[in-house]
């Protein structure tokens, strides 16, 4: 049974235990600052279903033989729109329209997947996410994704929270929100291609909602929000691969399960506080 | 010049009419209130002129431009009941925000813009509460803040729905002499506003409005009693002698 020393020398020792902690900690920076957001406009729905509908741009992907990105960020983004058309165009509310529409991308990715069943692609690994199978090129795909969403927030960001905070006054001085809504929505999907391997589709949405939500509970001041959102991602993810490595567990489920543990005292402090 | 002017306007919302062919003109330097009953469509009526809503006919023109080309000189004060007021923002972001339209996409606040939030939360009696949390301050206090947002903005044209709902006197007294500021300025200011009481003492110009236009024009053509009562449908009291109204379940 090892402890802190014995992770540590195998940190140093082997690369695929460096590969797995250098994406995660960037993991949790991207998904703890773009969920900010995500908490904010009330979309954590959305978020579950935008990561979902990811699944048959891989499927996809891997059958024609393109990048999954690609594959990713074209069924991600149509989701979206195929939610935006049907929530405008019938009296079916918002989360009704999200519950039908990513759980049939959701399905037929599974089809398409199950259909190539002994090619390679592992329904698992895509679910769960498989953190010991990281490349250096996945790391620097996650890094390059992590930079686009990172410099989008940063250059946008008074667009970005102003039509977040106020979306009436946003539309009155002339900034196009249905335009943000889809870029946001496309960051969404490349933050969940980058969060495939370490977390997996089915728990993405937990490192975008659950470290913001911890965060909110803590600050009154939105840039401050952001930060805290991605310490406590980078805490999250750092403790997540050490209990994983330490007990053996899943690695993907052992980070959420300590972003769940943050936001608990979090959530015991602001009530304590108040 | 006029600040707005609005020809034949008819909006619906889900296939229901909010009101329908609606014309009138403000010229610059007003403050003018848009009331009406619940329901009359006075919040509509606000936010086609700025642009915010689809028209099904007619034709909106804001200091003599399609609205389009007009945004950076429209503000905007929102009711407060529609913003989530948990949102992590202190008192001065919310000012600042009103920068925004001066500032490029990608800009970040100046110097000027910091000094110009500073000066509009000190003309609204707030600067002491800039640190704060907007859903710290008082129903009044809010609006204040929104004020001042709006003032930073520099704009042209103001445009209130419902300020002076839920919030203390002072406030609204203070927001009022406020906006008589503005109207010095040559600025014009619409208020959405359902308290007939004040109205009269309010405003320079009044849109009487019930899913149409019943009376448009100086306080005395709109506070007349059978426009009132076609608004009202009928429940309002007049108090001849002492020149005074009363509006029953307005």
């Amino acid at each position: 049974m090892g402890g802190p020393a014995f992770f540590l020398e195998s940190l140093i020792k082997y690369q695929y235990l460096q590969n797995a902690m250098i994406a995660a900690v960037m993991v949790g920076v991207i998904c703890g600052v773009i969920g900010c957001f995500i908490i904010l406009r009330g979309m954590a729905l959305m978020g579950d279903a935008i990561s979902h509908a990811v699944l048959p741009g891989v499927a996809l992907a891997h059958i024609f033989g393109v990048s999954f990105f690609i594959g990713a960020v074209t069924t991600g983004v149509a989701t979206a729109l195929g939610i935006g058309y049907v929530s405008q165009h019938s009296k079916l509310k918002d989360d009704t329209a999200i519950g039908v529409m990513f759980t049939a991308a959701f399905a037929l990715g599974v089809v398409l997947i199950t259909l190539r069943r002994g090619t390679g692609v592992d329904l698992w690994h895509i679910l769960f996410g498989n953190v010991l199978a990281v490349s250096r090129a996945d790391l620097w795909m996650i890094f390059a994704i992590g930079l686009l969403v990172l410099v989008s927030i940063f250059l946008f960001y008074k667009q970005l929270l102003l039509s977040t905070f106020d979306p009436t006054m946003a539309r009155a001085v002339g900034m196009p929100n249905s335009l943000i809504h889809y870029l946001l929505m496309l960051l969404l999907s490349l933050v969940t291609v980058a969060s495939l391997k370490t977390v997996g589709i089915v728990l993405v949405v937990a490192m975008l909602v659950t470290p913001g939500a911890a965060a909110y509970l803590l600050t009154e001041r939105f840039s401050v929000m952001l930060l805290l959102s991605s310490i406590l991602g980078v805490i999250s993810s750092i403790a997540g691969v050490y209990f994983s490595f330490v007990y053996d567990v899943a690695t993907g489920a052992s980070i959420v399960l300590v972003a769940s543990l943050l936001f608990s005292f979090s959530f015991m402090y602001s009530r304590v506080k108040s | 010049m006029d600040a707005v002017e609005i020809k034949n306007l008819s909006v619906s919302y889900k296939g229901k009419k909010v009101f329908e062919d609606v014309t009138f003109s403000i010229s610059p330097g007003q403050l003018v209130g848009i009331i009406g009953p619940n329901g009359a469509g006075k919040s509509t009526l606000l936010k086609a002129i700025m642009g915010l809503t689809s028209v099904d006919c007619g034709e909106i023109k804001v200091l003599n431009s399609p609205v389009s080309g007009m945004r950076k000189n429209i503000a905007y004060v929102p009711q407060r009941s529609t913003l989530n007021l948990d949102f992590p923002l202190l008192v001065e972001d919310v000012v600042m925000m009103g920068r925004y339209p001066h500032i490029s996409w990608w800009g970040f606040p100046s110097l000027f813009d910091k000094k110009m939030v500073i000066e509009c939360l000190e003309k609204v009696g707030m600067y002491k509460y800039r640190k704060r949390q907007i859903g710290k301050l008082s129903g009044g206090q809010q609006q204040r803040v929104f004020l001042a947002r709006a003032l930073a903005q520099e704009a042209e044209l103001l445009f209130l729905d419902e300020p002076f709902a839920g919030i203390d006197m002072t406030s609204e007294s203070m927001i009022i002499n406020l906006l008589r500021d503005l109207k010095g300025e040559g600025k014009t200011v619409f208020l959405v506003h359902h308290d007939l009481n004040k109205a009269e003492s309010y405003f320079d110009s009044l849109i009487l409005l019930k899913n149409r236009l019943i009376a448009w024009g100086s306080r005395e053509e709109v506070f007349r009693i059978d426009c009132l009562r076609e608004a009202y449908d009928g429940r309002i009291v007049s108090l001849d002698s002492l020149k005074g109204l009363m509006v029953v379940n307005g």
